[in-house]
């Protein structure tokens, strides 16, 4: 019972992202090569309510449901690993025309080579986590 | 009904998913996709080996409910929320696929090109789909997030760190879609 409200978001996110084509291969081609405006549109609406809403809860000190002042994490400084593992991460979401999220919504639709791309990016993640000491942060 | 079945504007999806963000927020959690991969390498006993997937991943358990609902929602939302509407793409985008040798760009959702069954018997199939996956599990933990981790969520509430990645994000898409993909196809 304790998960179920964490079911039914990954089953909005599921239909969401399936609806609004944000999970076709197609449309991220097309976003890169700035032929429509469509994934700009998504995103930039998500950012753009995202910032309202977290304003909205700042100045009212909205509580979670733990009754906690709703939050977002700070991420920590630096720029090596946001721009070298951003482009690492942009040349394969461009290749695969998923992120991780859509990924499993794929699975979910039927594409079931995806579950190939998830074996490796288990792999990449794995191998991150091998090499995290050597990296440069 | 039919608004439903027929494809998502932006401006209804856009919201949606800054909705998902805050409901996430708001039990206390963020939303944060790519992490699963890690804890599911966690789970499969990487933290003998390797320090960084020591970790108690029962804490994380809810957000592999959510990649479970999130499949869940992708057959629902194939199955039962679409009808036979194509992916109204630009028609300079199908042009140019088809001179890449897509055969039939937006009649699928992914292209049978590369995640047919057949398309996993060509020199290029599998290679494409191994390497896309490491590029993503390995570029989504150096830079700690992905498109919801980044783009989403810290675009949201305006870091720096994250507005540094999503320019990222951009610089290596823009790269493999320009000047990598028209070599591969």
């Amino acid at each position: 019972m304790k998960y179920l409200k964490f079911l039914l978001v990954g089953i909005l996110l599921g239909i969401v992202l399936y609806k609004s084509e944000a999970v076709s291969w197609y449309r991220i081609y097309e976003m890169f090569r700035f032929q429509s405006f469509h994934m700009y549109g998504i995103i930039g609406t998500a950012i753009l309510t995202g910032i309202i809403f977290l304003n909205i809860s700042k100045k009212n000190h909205l509580k979670n449901l733990l009754g906690i002042e709703i939050n977002v994490p700070e991420k920590e400084k630096g720029f090596i690993r946001y721009i070298v593992g951003g482009i690492t991460f942009g040349l394969g979401w461009a290749l695969i025309g998923a992120c991780p999220g859509p990924m499993y919504i794929l699975v979910g639709s039927g594409v079931y080579t995806m579950l190939i791309v998830i074996f490796g990016a288990l792999l990449g993640t794995l191998i991150y986590g091998a090499l995290k000491s050597k990296l440069p942060h | 009904m039919e608004y439903i079945l027929n494809p998502w504007p932006w401006y209804i999806t856009g919201p949606l998913i800054a909705l998902i963000m805050a409901t996430l927020l708001y039990f206390g959690k963020t939303f944060a996709m790519s992490s699963n991969l890690a804890t599911m390498c966690s789970i499969a006993g990487a933290g003998k080996f390797i320090e960084f997937f020591k970790s108690d991943w029962k804490d994380k358990k809810w957000n592999l409910i959510v990649v479970l609902g999130a499949v869940i929602g992708g057959f629902f939302a194939k199955n039962f929320l679409s009808n036979d509407s194509v992916t109204n793409l630009n028609k300079k985008t199908i042009l140019e696929l088809n001179e890449l040798g897509f055969k039939n760009p937006g009649k699928t959702i992914v292209p049978n090109e590369i995640f047919s069954f057949e398309a996993l018997t060509t020199s290029h199939g599998l290679p494409i789909l191994i390497i896309g996956g490491l590029l993503i599990g390995f570029g989504t933990r150096y830079a700690g997030g992905c498109t919801s981790g980044h783009a989403i969520t810290g675009m949201s509430s305006l870091q720096k760190p994250s507005l540094i990645a999503v320019i990222g994000f951009f610089i290596g898409g823009l790269i493999m879609t320009n000047f990598i993909l028209p070599y591969i196809f």
